[in-house]
């Protein structure tokens, strides 16, 4: 049968072989979840990357290379996305960046990155230790993670009730996919704990989370002050929709940016009127010039990857940044080793270690008041530490609040630690200033 | 205490509607001797057709009315069950008859794939609405009883009611009407039943057009509690302890399992679960019926399994 | 006229019980073998290997265990997932917290520990059967799940539950690139196939398969259940465990519960039914099957699609997939209900004849 397996094998490089002549792109796989159970919030995201990429060459490419996206169905499940990895890396001249939207895929990736040399971005997701570059060369948690989700929605809860010192005495209860990626809330969570003295009530929901009854009533019986979630797909409906049933009040409940989207909350509609989520830096932008641009330049053109009422939401958003981080930074790794020229995965890899997107960069991009400056370094792999908080009236999100800075004197040091221990464990050492300049 | 009662309460109404799952399961077991694993994609396959086509129908017909829509979607979401069941039959038991158990449970594993592409291509991946007007908001009794009264959630009380009333339906059907005397011939002995004159096929469209039915019912009250998306057939898995508990030829079992499952999976997870860490629900369920099956090895309504040497 | 056994007479008891009693499946086996070690290595891409021979061995290893369960002892386990997710993380947590233990050690230590947890689960066997057993194995599954998720003393204290693995290596031969991957594997599975062929056609093998087509005959005629059932839940599990720490150190690197869901383990049997119940070279069949047709079915499709002018998108192709892949188990269930091992000895049956019909 391994011949049956080759021959396979065979017939079938020769069927997907690319066109001979190969034009000069700039190859950004895209790992999406159209399927499988985070069907609904996946499916945005990829929307978004794609249309972005699609406005890119519209707008005349990087430095005139062209953007090629290519997707692969990984249904969130972690051995397909590690075979789509494997299958991608190598096609158009080379993999970019890979972005895959799930942390059981980047904990997976993260081993193979450093040998096949392509960087991982994993905006707001993924290893939050992996924000120090110095252990973690090849992941950039551009823009956040999810201990700087943690602390800005802990921030935006202390300043409503009146300071830190208000928190005293109070309950939280984290309700949290029973998985790495629910528990990477914790740490945080702990370490505000411990300085400020309120009291955490941890309530793991196990996956899927179709069923949350028990949890809720225990909500219900504890009385905690506030909720924080860090659900995803499905599991985020259900825990409105249990909350709705139980009577706990929605103003009180505050999710996580993987937590507070339109695919969990439309369905609940109006009972879900006061729930809050901390976002990312941006949240849904319908009036933002990108979205503006992409509405008459790709849908209108016909290109529009999924339906138009999506352009703008909040996933289809984090799409378009994640595209927009990764272009900008392969077009600063073109400043470095040619410009006009596609860049390897290596090259663009020094890119997002030196990318710095000023106010008015993002601004000329369309992203104004949606994103802050972006600047990273060689061991700081996040760039900025922005977040807001917006709430849900029952048919749309508003802002809820200002700009939130996470604590970078509190997360770094925690970053650190936990990288060290990385790279303890693999008897890894930590870069040197030497490393930084390739 | 008040709590106590709350969380039974809730358990009972949540083994009410496992039990609604488990029917489809025991049906088709007791009709055809087959494990039907596509169950839970039958239930994902119905909510479906009822969520789209309650979108579709009005749309089509320019109605404004809610009820009218909710009708004929469900209607119509019946109609393509019986004609899923219709096909079951005639591509895939047929050609299978007399196979081994094991044999019959993959092919039902071969179905669920299929439906779940199939009815994710036609009607679609998104997060669909079902709104029969179930109502969702808490319901408080006794509060002069016990501070903050005992939260009743209405909609599951809805659910109960309705798994409840298919239930004994169902009993009656299969106790007083000639079918239903057919299916239970079938059942027991096929070779019997064919010999006198009993229609196979037909029996087994019936039996998986009245499974598909439920499935239908059990498709709209989950799915008008979760939203109709692929996590729905991921629910078939927790109905599970509750077809071996019952039993898995038993229809009183499938209720009986339910709520012995159900309250033990809520009281669980809220007196033990923070003892232990929380989350214990998934697998208390699986480890109560583990102890029972222990001492009762085929559920506490099953037939008794008798094995001639 | 090929495959005809004339002029192959057997001398000694020996030679008569071999495994492969033909001169030319012996010659078969041994290309093949052959062609695993070298050809393969020298031919196969990258991909290749990462993507579709490494799970395929590991995968078929473990289907190798569950048959053993499954197929000749009768005992359905839907727990296989916790057996191999208490393989890899047994393994893990000899390798980590033991200076300098080599990994083959600790591999086989995993599948020791997984041993020990797959006969405390296969206790009940002794009083439930069938369907009903097979739920009772699903206990297993979620509670194992439950237990690496909550204590945290498995993962190593790792915040997010998620451990990892780097530097493998054998005898002072690292393991490192997909090659070398693939030859240890590669050596593991040939090990254990040969092992768990030998065991099945031995007396122990035979008491299994009393057990399974008859066990209160088998009891009478003197098989002891309890030795019996327990052992094939100790063989297996042990099995399934090296296969689950290879799972997590080969293929994945780095894992969390998740890869060893309920999902895999509904894999796992849906390999052996479909292979070949009792069957050994069933597994292998199977385990192509399901790792590698839907890989063909996810990239044969857009290019089929191309092929006609259709465009079909990511989304459909996965549907598509499924649908496929749904329709072709059925349809080989109903060609051939006792698996594609079947269909392969009734194609040597009728090679053993060709050119003449009967």
């Amino acid at each position: 049968m391994k011949m049956k397996t080759l021959a396979l094998a065979a017939v079938l490089t020769a069927v997907g072989m690319p066109a001979l002549a190969q034009d000069k792109v700039q190859f950004f796989p895209s790992l999406t979840g159209r399927t499988g159970p985070v069907a609904p919030n996946a499916t945005p995201f990829a929307n978004g990357y794609a249309d972005y990429m699609k406005l890119v060459n519209i707008r005349g490419g990087i430095n005139g290379v062209k953007t090629l996206v290519e997707e692969c169905e990984t249904a969130y499940a972690t051995d397909r996305g590690v075979e789509c990895y494997e299958r991608l890396k190598g096609k158009h001249g080379g993999a970019t960046v890979f972005q895959p939207l799930s942390t059981g895929i980047t904990f997976a990736l993260t081993e193979k990155v450093a040998a096949d040399k392509i960087p991982l971005i994993t905006s707001g997701y993924g290893r939050s230790d992996s924000a120090d570059g110095g252990v973690f060369k090849w992941n950039f948690p551009l823009i956040g993670h999810y201990w700087v989700a943690g602390d800005t929605v802990l921030q935006h809860i202390a300043k409503k009730e009146g300071g830190w010192d208000k928190l005293r005495g109070k309950k939280i209860a984290v309700v949290y996919h029973d998985s790495p990626f629910g528990k990477e809330l914790l740490p945080i969570i702990e370490e505000r704990r411990k300085m400020h003295g309120f009291e955490v009530q941890l309530l793991p929901v196990p996956a899927p989370g179709v069923e949350q009854k028990a949890i809720w009533l225990q909500v219900r019986q504890q009385r905690p002050d506030f909720v924080v979630m860090q659900t995803w797909g499905v599991m985020t409906s259900t825990a409105l929709k249990e909350a709705v049933a139980t009577g706990y009040p929605r103003e009180k409940m505050f999710g996580t940016w993987w937590s507070g989207a339109e695919p969990d909350l439309k369905d609940v509609g109006q009972a879900a009127k006061g729930y809050s989520a901390v976002m990312m830096q941006h949240g849904a932008e319908p009036d933002s010039a990108v979205v503006k641009e992409i509405l008459a330049k790709v849908h209108g053109a016909g290109q529009g990857t999924g339906p138009k009422e999506e352009v703008g939401q909040v996933l289809y958003m984090r799409g378009v940044v994640g595209a927009m981080l990764a272009v900008e930074g392969a077009r600063a790794a073109q400043e470095r080793f040619g410009k006009g020229k596609p860049v390897t995965g290596e090259q663009a890899r020094w890119g997002y270690e030196n990318l710095n997107l000023s106010q008015a960069r993002l601004d000329s991009l369309g992203f104004k008041g949606v994103l802050r400056p972006v600047s990273t370094s060689c061991f700081d792999h996040m760039g900025s530490a922005w977040a807001r908080v917006h709430t849900w009236d029952g048919a749309k999100f508003t802002w809820a609040s200002d700009w939130l800075q996470a604590d970078e004197q509190i997360i770094k040091p925690m970053v650190r630690a936990s990288a060290e221990r990385y790279a303890a464990e693999k008897k890894l050492t930590r870069r040197a200033g030497t490393d930084c300049q390739s | 205490m008040g709590f106590f009662i709350e969380a039974t309460i809730g358990g009972l109404m949540a083994g009410m509607l496992y039990s609604l799952i488990a029917l489809g399961f025991v049906l088709i077991f007791k009709a055809s001797g087959v494990f039907n694993f596509a169950q839970g994609a039958m239930v994902l396959f119905a909510a479906l057709a009822m969520a789209r086509f309650s979108e579709w129908f009005p749309a089509l017909l320019g109605t404004e009315s809610k009820v009218l829509g909710n009708v004929l979607a469900f209607a119509g979401a019946m109609v393509l069950m019986v004609v899923v069941a219709w096909l079951i039959e005639k591509l895939v038991l047929s050609k299978l008859v007399n196979q081994e158990g094991i044999t019959l449970l993959m092919a039902t594993l071969g179905i669920t794939y299929f439906l779940d592409g199939f009815g994710q291509t036609i009607f679609g991946s998104e997060i669909y609405k079902i709104d029969v007007g179930l109502p969702n908001e808490p319901l408080f009794l006794l509060e002069q009883m016990f501070e903050g009264g005992v939260l009743v959630n209405k909609q599951d009380l809805y659910a109960a009611v309705i798994a409840a009333a298919l239930v004994i339906s169902l009993a009656l059907f299969f106790q007083y009407t000639s079918t239903g005397r057919a299916l239970r011939a079938v059942a027991d002995d096929h070779q019997a039943a064919q010999s006198i004159g009993i229609p196979l096929n037909r029996i087994w469209v019936i039996v998986w057009s009245v499974a598909g039915f439920v499935a239908l019912v059990a498709g709209v009250i989950w799915g008008s509690k979760l939203g109709v998306q692929f996590s729905l057939s991921l629910v078939a898995l927790k109905a599970l302890p509750v077809v071996i508990l019952g039993g898995l030829t038993s229809v009183p079992g499938a209720i009986i399992g339910g709520l012995i499952i159900g309250v033990g999976e809520k009281l669980s997870e809220v007196y033990l679960g923070p003892i232990i860490g929380g989350g214990i629900e998934i697998w208390f369920g699986y480890v109560l019926v583990l102890l029972v099956l222990l001492v009762r090895p085929q559920g506490l309504f099953g037939e008794k399994i008798i094995d001639r040497v | 006229m090929f495959y005809r056994e004339n002029g192959q007479f057997k001398t000694s008891y020996r030679s008569d019980s071999q495994i492969f009693a033909i001169a030319q499946d012996r010659v078969a086996i041994g290309v093949l073998i052959a062609f695993a070690l070298i050809g393969v290595p020298l031919l196969a891409d990258e991909y290749l290997f990462r993507a579709i021979l490494i799970p395929f061995l590991i995968l078929s290893l473990a289907a190798i265990g569950l048959n053993i369960l499954v197929g000749y002892c009768g005992q359905i386990s839907l727990g296989t997932g916790a057996f191999m997710a208490v393989g890899a993380y047994a393994a893990y947590n000899f390798l980590v917290r033991i200076d300098g233990m080599p990994m083959l050690a600790a591999i086989l230590l995993g599948g020791v520990c997984a041993t020990v947890v797959g006969v405390l689960f296969g206790i009940p066997s002794l009083r439930i059967k069938g369907l009903y057993l097979a739920v009772a194995t699903l206990a297993a599954q979620f509670f194992v799940d439950w237990a690496f998720l909550r204590i945290s003393w498995f993962t190593n204290n790792s915040p997010s539950g998620s451990v990892s693995v780097a530097g493998l290596s054998a005898f002072g031969i690292p393991i490192d690139t997909p090659v070398e991957k693939y030859l240890f594997c590669l050596v593991l599975v040939m090990v254990f196939a040969l092992l768990a062929k030998n065991l099945v056609r031995s007396h122990i093998g035979r008491e299994w398969m009393a057990i399974r087509d008859m066990d209160v005959a088998a009891s009478v005629i003197g098989i002891r259940p309890v030795y019996a059932k327990l052992t094939a839940f100790a063989v297996s599990s042990f099995i399934v465990g090296v296969a689950g720490a290879l799972w997590g150190f080969v293929h994945l690197g780095s894992w969390e519960p998740a890869a060893f869901s309920i999902d895999r383990s509904f894999q796992l049997l849906f390999m052996i039914i479909i292979g070949g119940l009792g069957s050994i070279m069933g597994s292998f069949f199977g385990a192509a099957f399901i790792v590698i047709l839907p890989i063909v079915l996810n990239r044969a499709l857009p290019a089929l699609g191309d092929l006609i002018g259709v465009h079909i998108d990511t989304a459909l192709v996965a549907h598509t997939e499924f649908m496929v892949f749904g329709a072709l188990i059925v349809f080989f269930l109903i060609v051939e209900p006792h698996g594609l091992a079947r269909l392969w000895s009734i194609a040597k049956e009728k090679l053993r004849l060709w050119p003449f019909p009967h």
